[in-house]
């Protein structure tokens, strides 16, 4: 009997899902179209005009950057290893402070369109921005993939397509497969139709509802253990059945194996690079950095880098409640059933609460199915600002400055970034297919580590280094990039593990997962020595990058 | 269309030049560099610190407080509370130091290349 009612509880899940998402997608839709024709110029097309306030701005950069990652990926590390899940929430807050106060006002006032812009404002363009294209477009891919994996990933579990039934006349793999292409379809849409001005707006009402929806799940779990943080973090070490250390770092990252030194070692020191690389890394992704744009004044800019830090902050705070409720609440047992990673524990706990605070399976498909739609709202505002990153830089950086040598008329230059959106979606979507078997937390560290090694070293020694020049700047581009993804290429995540790309191969001699520790001083080092090895030197230039990027004088 | 200076190319080079030299614009980058440098680099040795005895001292990370709520996670909820802190005292300081500075040197830049089309 309750088997029946809970499976009509589960098809009533999946209807409301849908139809919240469908929802969604409409008023989406009808907002990327009438933002087209507000789009006519450039700056519209990859700056959304620069009207933007701080407040829309902020909450724009909110819903950019909490992706299914920190949604979902936090939610799911936090109820399976307790305490570590945290380090992520802390990592991904703090480095808004090396955006806030070393690039985010100087790049406004500096910069146009693109991270490029900057980084080639005093070099030779060519080289400077083709390096500068292939490292946005690498880190915009692997962080794409990350979430296109993700939303496919979820997709069966979250419509409740189980083994050997269907959904549509589809089997789980099929739905996949469509999950992954409605998105990449969906995004190219956004993009290409709305650009930075559609995509500002999704991103606002994903940023509104994902709040929301965190609040409302962080308050009834702390109504359930009467608003007392010990109590629930009790209860969620005692379910673990791992005790205090459930609630104690190491658990997750930095492992103490006894008897085991050298492991332990390297397990400590993959802590410290993965805590490095999560610290520095956002300050280079390239899709935060052109958000920067969308606001007429560096003050404004800085207004919505203060509005992101409470929003993001609160967020973060909200994902602990999440975390050990849905370890107390859930269990972790329930949770790796559904999947090893521990991905559902969030929509998991939805449906916990909601059976609890609202009756039964239907209070819980309901809860369950609103936070589903979130999630899958969550994904299509990421992808959209990944898509609009890496198709500015093709159009803007290399097909407008590097092909056509700055000849491009405004209107080539947008419609080569449209079409950039539409091929980039494409690749992403057949790369997505083929790699779906892949870690999602694996590519979006990867994609923090390459932003970190590469892209930001060439925005500081840029904006505050006087004798930094082209070679400089290609030396710490591609010393970072190439160095990240040669150490990950040979790291355990890869093969050698029984958690890698490619288990049943061994190819791998370095020992960490996180390649930060060592590829971030290397690119630092690498534009260093490559400025000395030059005798390039614009001082005219580098003056006017100085005052104007302090002063805000000439700003686009 | 794409990389164009927006001033008159001839002339202001050897004008962002002269700003640069000025004295005013000394006040404003050792305003600027004098806040966000060392304050940069207190917050990274604060969060390293966080890091490394999350690695390194387990004992003093586990060692309980109140009820359930270890060091660890105090520790945490810290890192969050100087993150917000050091925001604020970034945007009060800003607004008093640098805005000021930085509005007066561009209005006489301003004077000087005239206003150069929209700000698009």
């Amino acid at each position: 009997m309750s088997m029946v009612l809970a499976a009509e509880a589960d098809t009533t899940a999946r209807n409301l899902t849908i139809t919240l998402f469908l929802i969604f997608v409409a008023i989406t839709l009808a907002i990327t179209v009438w933002a087209s024709r507000q789009t006519k110029t450039a700056t519209d097309f990859y700056a959304g005009g620069r009207t933007f306030s701080g407040f829309q701005n902020g909450m724009a950069i909110g819903g950019d950057y909490m992706s299914a990652a920190s949604f979902l990926g936090i939610a799911g590390i936090i109820a399976l290893y307790g305490y570590d899940g945290f380090l992520y929430s802390i990592g991904f807050l703090v480095a808004w402070l090396v955006a806030l106060l070393l690039v985010a006002e100087l790049l406004r006032n500096s910069g146009r369109y693109t991270m490029a812009d900057v980084l080639a404002f005093r070099m030779r363009q060519r080289p400077v921005r083709t390096a500068a294209a292939v490292s946005t477009i690498t880190v915009s891919i692997f962080y794409l993939l990350a979430q296109m994996v993700g939303a496919g990933a979820l997709v069966a579990l979250l419509l409740g397509i189980k083994p050997g039934t269907t959904f549509l006349g589809m089997n789980a793999d099929t739905a996949k497969i469509a999950t992954i292409i409605l998105v990449g379809a969906l995004m190219i849409i956004y993009v290409t139709v709305g650009g930075m001005k559609g995509t500002t707006y999704v991103q606002i009402v994903k940023a509104f509802l994902l709040m929301s929806g965190a609040l409302v799940m962080t308050v009834l779990v702390l109504a359930k253990f009467n608003f007392n943080l010990s109590t629930l973090l009790g209860k969620a070490a005692e379910v673990s059945g791992k005790g205090d250390a459930f609630l104690e770092p190491g658990l997750r990252y930095g492992v103490e194996t006894a008897g085991d030194a050298t492991k332990t070692f390297y397990s400590k020191m993959d802590l410290l690079s993965l805590g490095i690389a999560l610290v520095l890394g956002t300050a280079g992704l390239p899709h935060i950095l052109i958000r920067f744009y969308t606001v007429p004044t560096a003050r404004a800019a800085r207004k919505s880098v203060l509005w992101a830090i409470g929003i993001i902050g609160t967020f973060y705070l909200f994902t602990l409640a999440l975390g050990f409720g849905a370890a107390a609440l859930v269990g972790g047992k329930e949770i790796t059933a559904q999947d090893k990673a521990g991905n559902t524990a969030a929509p998991q706990l939805a449906r916990a609460l909601g059976a609890d605070f609202f009756g039964g399976d239907l209070g819980g498909a309901t809860l369950l199915a609103i936070i589903a739609a979130v999630a899958f709202a969550t994904i299509l505002a990421v992808v959209a600002g990944l898509t609009l990153a890496s198709s500015s830089s093709l159009a803007h950086d290399f097909y407008a400055n590097v092909v056509k040598d700055g000849t491009a008329s405004e209107r080539q230059e947008v419609n080569v970034a449209r079409i950039s959106a539409f091929v980039i979606g494409a690749v992403s979507i057949v790369l997505a297919i083929f790699a779906q078997s892949l870690n999602v937390a694996f590519l979006v560290a990867l994609a923090f580590a390459v932003a970190a090694s590469g892209n930001l070293p060439a925005i500081l020694y840029s904006l505050f280094w006087r004798r930094f020049n082209t070679s400089g700047a290609v030396w710490a581009i591609y010393g970072g990039l190439i160095s990240a993804v040669f150490l990950v290429f040979f790291s355990p995540v890869v093969s050698g593990s029984a958690t890698a790309m490619f288990p049943e191969h061994d190819w791998h001699w370095f020992p960490l997962s996180n390649p930060g520790i060592i590829s971030i001083p290397f690119g630092f080092l690498c534009g260093w020595i490559g400025t000395l090895l030059s005798r390039e030197h614009d001082e005219r230039k580098y003056a006017e990058l100085e005052v104007r990027s302090l002063t805000g004088a000439g700003a686009h | 269309m794409t990389t164009d200076v927006p001033v008159p190319a001839a002339e202001t080079p050897d004008r962002y030049v002269a700003v640069q030299r000025s004295d005013e614009f000394a006040r404003l980058r050792r305003a600027l560099r004098g806040f966000v440098f060392p304050m940069t680099l207190a917050f990274f040795l604060w969060y390293a610190l966080y890091v490394i005895l999350s690695a390194y001292a387990r004992g003093l990370m586990d060692t309980k407080v109140i009820g359930h709520i270890n060091v660890a996670l105090i520790f945490g909820i810290l890192q969050f509370v100087s993150t917000f802190l050091i925001a604020w005292l970034y945007a009060r300081y800003a607004g008093r130091r640098i805005d000021p500075l930085a509005d007066r040197i561009r209005a006489e830049i301003g004077e000087v290349t005239h206003e150069h089309g929209p700000r698009g």
